[in-house]
Order: structure tokens, then sequence, then C-alpha cells
């Protein structure tokens, strides 16, 4: 951003962002998600935590709690406080980010936390405190989405009661075409771009965003595609969880055969 | 977040809003795709390069322009800069502290700047003037005056508002390197007014331009931000609670209308015919 800084890792503007049989930059197609691959538990000292890689992007979240809560006149009496810090690591970037939190990380904690509250039942902890670190290690676009998809298995992972997991995706405009999942280049160079979260099982849009310009149709063609790739991310989410509690049995079993 | 004691409503008042909702109206008798009376008045303050003062109800927002010359942004290098910043002031509400803006008041800012940016609201290539070295900076600072519910759409209807006001002084640049500026000012390069419309969910009823006791309740906020055109072109969803599908699209529809009926009460656009932000002049060169 320093003007007076010359970067030395560039990125061009690809000339097209979309080529003529319809492959994107990375050669997906529109509708086409990154692959992506969730791991549980991965973080010993957190209660919950989950890694998550979405293409290039790396991201990690943890989860501390319910704990009390200091300040104390901050608790609230019906329901657990959710502190939510979405950051980013100064090397997660071409270009070196400063390590204190920006303008925007500070909107991002904002939203992914209000993304992830409609989620769960803070009611059953009142006056404490759940504690919710995401760090981006590294950023390819998306990175909030990406965020709370881990960070909704990290919740799940420390045994908070939740209604549902919450599943996030980012869309957006790339050449006038509505794109699902966009990577860094089609987020810096595209037209727009819509991050969306949903609690799947339930259909309720718990983080809705967008920047650029669409239509009355294009939102409703986006939030239809945003949708398509939540149900896979929601099912990689599942299966993430699932196989972490299958090696656990696995783990019993096998102590318990030995004696 | 922890709400203070002016935030907490009784569930008495509660349960009479969501009555009152269910039979379509409201505790101020508005309809429920109603917003609030709006007035805009703009060069109220003449030290600013442009200013407005907006009521919508009674939420006030200020807002002000400052331009001054600096560098641009190494990605952006043959483009202005503009920059949003929201404040609310302590005398605003009885829950506002003084200090920096928290994270309500950056989300403001954000939410408005993204209206701004994404309908190319203020051409910013026309602000370069010596590409990659020299351009106008424009610093907008909003502040919230009197806090009655919706302060996003009042700040953005003061920003959009203080833009329009916005008059800059010519710049002569002379063999590319030097730069006068002409006591000659002109508009800012404003080709769009979009409008941002706050809708709120309250037990499943939507409503438009929700006021103080009705933001206290609401279970979800979604803002919506319309162009001329009538597209799109920022959204955000607010606090917790969640939507569907159709819900989001019923918000939408009610925002394409009042953004039509909010836009009444902005300034036209100013007329940027045959304007010219910098002049270039090549001294021949002397012995």
């Amino acid at each position: 951003m320093n003007s007076s800084r010359i970067p030395i890792r560039k990125e061009e503007r690809p000339p097209r962002l979309i080529d003529d049989e319809g492959r994107r930059v990375d050669g997906r197609l529109p509708d086409e998600l990154r692959p992506i691959k969730i791991e549980v538990g991965v973080l010993k000292n957190a209660n919950g935590s989950a890694y998550v890689e979405l293409g290039r992007n790396k991201i990690i979240a943890a989860v501390y709690g319910p704990k009390e809560l200091h300040p104390k006149h901050l608790a609230l009496p019906d329901r657990a406080v959710l502190y939510c810090r979405y950051h980013m690591v100064p090397f997660s970037v071409m270009e070196r980010k400063s390590p204190a939190p920006s303008r925007r990380e500070i909107e991002l904690s904002k939203v992914i936390r209000e993304a992830l509250e409609p989620a769960l039942f803070l009611e059953y902890f009142p006056r404490t405190e759940i504690d919710l670190f995401i760090e981006v290690l590294q950023a390819d676009g998306g990175t909030r989405t990406a965020g709370i998809t881990a960070a909704s298995v990290a919740l799940a992972d420390a045994g908070i009661p939740m209604r549902d997991l919450v599943a996030a995706v980012a869309v957006g405009k790339v050449e006038g075409r509505i794109v699902l999942d966009l990577c860094d280049i089609e987020d810096k160079y595209g037209e727009g771009d819509m991050p969306v979260a949903m609690m799947p099982n339930l259909g309720q849009i718990t983080l809705l965003q967008a920047d650029g310009v669409y239509s009355p149709e294009e939102i409703k063609e986006a939030l239809k595609l945003a949708m398509k790739g939540i149900m896979k991310i929601y099912e990689v989410q599942k299966e993430a969880l699932k196989r972490k509690y299958i090696e656990l049995k696995r783990e019993v079993e096998e102590d318990y055969g030995k004696k | 977040m922890a709400r203070s004691s002016e935030e907490i409503i009784s569930s008495l008042d509660k349960a009479k809003i969501i009555s009152l909702l269910k039979r379509g109206v409201r505790l101020d008798e508005r309809r429920l795709d109603e917003v609030r009376p709006i007035t805009v008045e703009t060069g109220v303050v003449q030290k600013a390069e442009g200013s407005a003062l907006v009521k919508l109800g009674n939420t006030i927002s200020i807002a002000g322009v400052k331009a001054e010359i600096g560098t641009p942004f190494s990605d952006t290098p043959n483009e202005g800069v503009l920059i949003v910043n929201a404040e609310f002031l302590p005398l605003a509400s009885p829950s506002f502290e003084p200090g920096p803006p928290d994270e309500n008041a950056i989300e403001v800012a954000r939410v408005v700047d993204r209206g701004i940016r994404s309908s190319r609201a203020v051409s910013l290539e026309d602000l370069a003037i010596i590409p990659g070295k020299k351009v106008w900076i424009i610093y907008v600072d909003v502040y919230v005056l009197n806090h009655d519910g919706n302060m996003i759409d009042a700040s953005s209807l003061a920003t959009i508002a203080a833009l329009l006001d916005t008059k800059i002084p010519k710049v002569k640049v002379i063999d590319g390197e030097n730069i006068e500026i002409l006591d000659e000012w002109v508009p800012l390069p404003v080709r769009d007014r979009p409008v941002s419309v706050t809708i709120a969910k309250i037990n499943d009823t939507l409503i438009v331009d929700p006021g103080l006791e009705e933001e206290n309740i609401m279970d979800c906020r979604l803002t919506l931000t319309v162009n001329e055109k009538g597209e799109i072109c920022a959204i955000q969803k607010g606090i917790g609670g969640s939507l569907t599908l159709e819900e989001v699209y019923r918000a939408i529809d009610l925002a394409e209308k009042a953004a039509k009926k909010i836009r009444e009460a902005l300034p036209p656009l100013p007329n940027l015919e045959n304007v010219e932000w910098v002049v270039r002049e090549e001294k021949e060169e002397k012995e």
C-alpha cells in the first residue's frame, strides 16, 4: 500500500480472467470449487481447533472456552459472550501486512462473529466467554469465508452445542459472469466479491456481504451458486468431524484390545 | 458485545412492537416499507471542501470533505484516493463513549465506502495529477450527532451529499513535474448517487429504516446499497441472526423501492461536461 516501498513479489493481471472455453485463471469452471481439505483437532492446547486449506488459503482456527470472563462487568447474564479475532499473519500476503489489526480485520472479526452466533446455543453458558481465534497463514481470496468454515468446525470440535454447522464461500463477478469461490487474482481484478455463509441444514444465511455491481437477478444467481458450493463444503466439514471420532474410536478399541 | 442500559428494552415494549408489526403497524405509525422524513442540507461548513447535514427522522449525521494532494497507493498509481472515516460522537447517545472508532463505527465507514467505491460514484482516475506521484486525496469524515437508529443510511446519505457538494481547485502541471494550484474551483467528479437502504428483520417481519427501538430488538439487519440504475452495489448483513433466501429477495425489492424515494432528497449530479481537473503546460526551456 505504501508507495515508498518497492514490492519484490508481484502477481501480474492475466490478460483474461475467463478464457473462451469458460476456464478461469486456475483452470476451474465457473461453478467449480477449489480443492478443500479440513483437519480437526490440530492444536492440543485449544478446546477445539481446525485447519482449512482451500486452494492456496491456509487457515487455522482455535476455540477456548466456555470460560470465566474478565473483566466481569462485560459478562452477559443470559448468555455467553463470543469473542472473535480474525487476523492475518504479516507474511500471508504478497506485500507484508502490519501485524496490528487493520480496519478490515476489525470489520471481518465482527461479521465472522455475527455469522457464527446464530448457530451457537450461547444461552447455555451465561456469564462466560468463548474465545475464537482465526489466523490466516496464507491468503488466496475468500479468507473470511474459509475462516468461518474453519471456525465452525473448531466450535463443534470444542463441544459447543450448535444448531447447525456454518459453511461459507465467496461468489463473485468476473468478466461479467457469476463464479464460485473467487481466488486471489479474481478477487483483485474481478468486478465483485460476495461472501456468503449459511447454516446449510436450516437454510439460513448468516453472512452476506458484497462489493461490485449486481442486478437483482445476478444476486439471485450468485446466492444459488453460493448455496451449491456451501453444500459441498458442508459435506467436507462433516466428514472431517466424523473422521476425528472414527480415529478416536479406533484408538480406544486398540487400547482396550491390548488389555 | 455487551449492551449498555440504554440499549436494553423491556420485554413489554418488545412484545408491543412485535404485536404491532403483526398488524403491519410500527411504533411511530410508519408503514413497514416507509422511510422516516429526510432532510439534506449541503454547504453547512464553509471551511470544508464539501459538507452535508442529514436528518433521518431524529438521527443526525454530518459529513465533511477535505481534499489534499498526496501520493497514490502503489497498486493504483493512476487514481486518486478516497478515504471514508466514521465516528460516533459521545454527544450522540448516552451509550457512546469517547475514544477511537469501535467496530461498529468502522463497520459503518466501510459499508459507506463500499457503496461509493463499487458504484464508482467518484471517478478516481480523474483525480490523478502526476500519475504515480501526485494525486488528490479525498477524505470524508462522517460524524453521527444524534443516534435514533439506522446510522448507516444517515451516514451514507451524508457522505454522498457532501461529495456532491464538494469543489476542489483546478491544478496546473508544468513540465510534468511542478504543480500550481489555480483559483478556479471545479466540482468533484461524482457520477453516481448510491443510496444505502437498511432493512431490519424482527420476528420474520422485514421493515425499512429501523428506528432505535426497532434496532434494539431486531434479529437481523441487512443493508443494500442501490445505484442510479437500480443495481445493488454493496451488501452488508449485520448483527447476529439469519435470513432465508426468500427474505433476501424480499429485502432487495424493498431496498430498490426505498432507494428511489431516498435519492429524491439528494442534490442532483454535477454537470461535468467540459470540466477539467488538471491542466498540463509545457514551458519552453530558457537559457
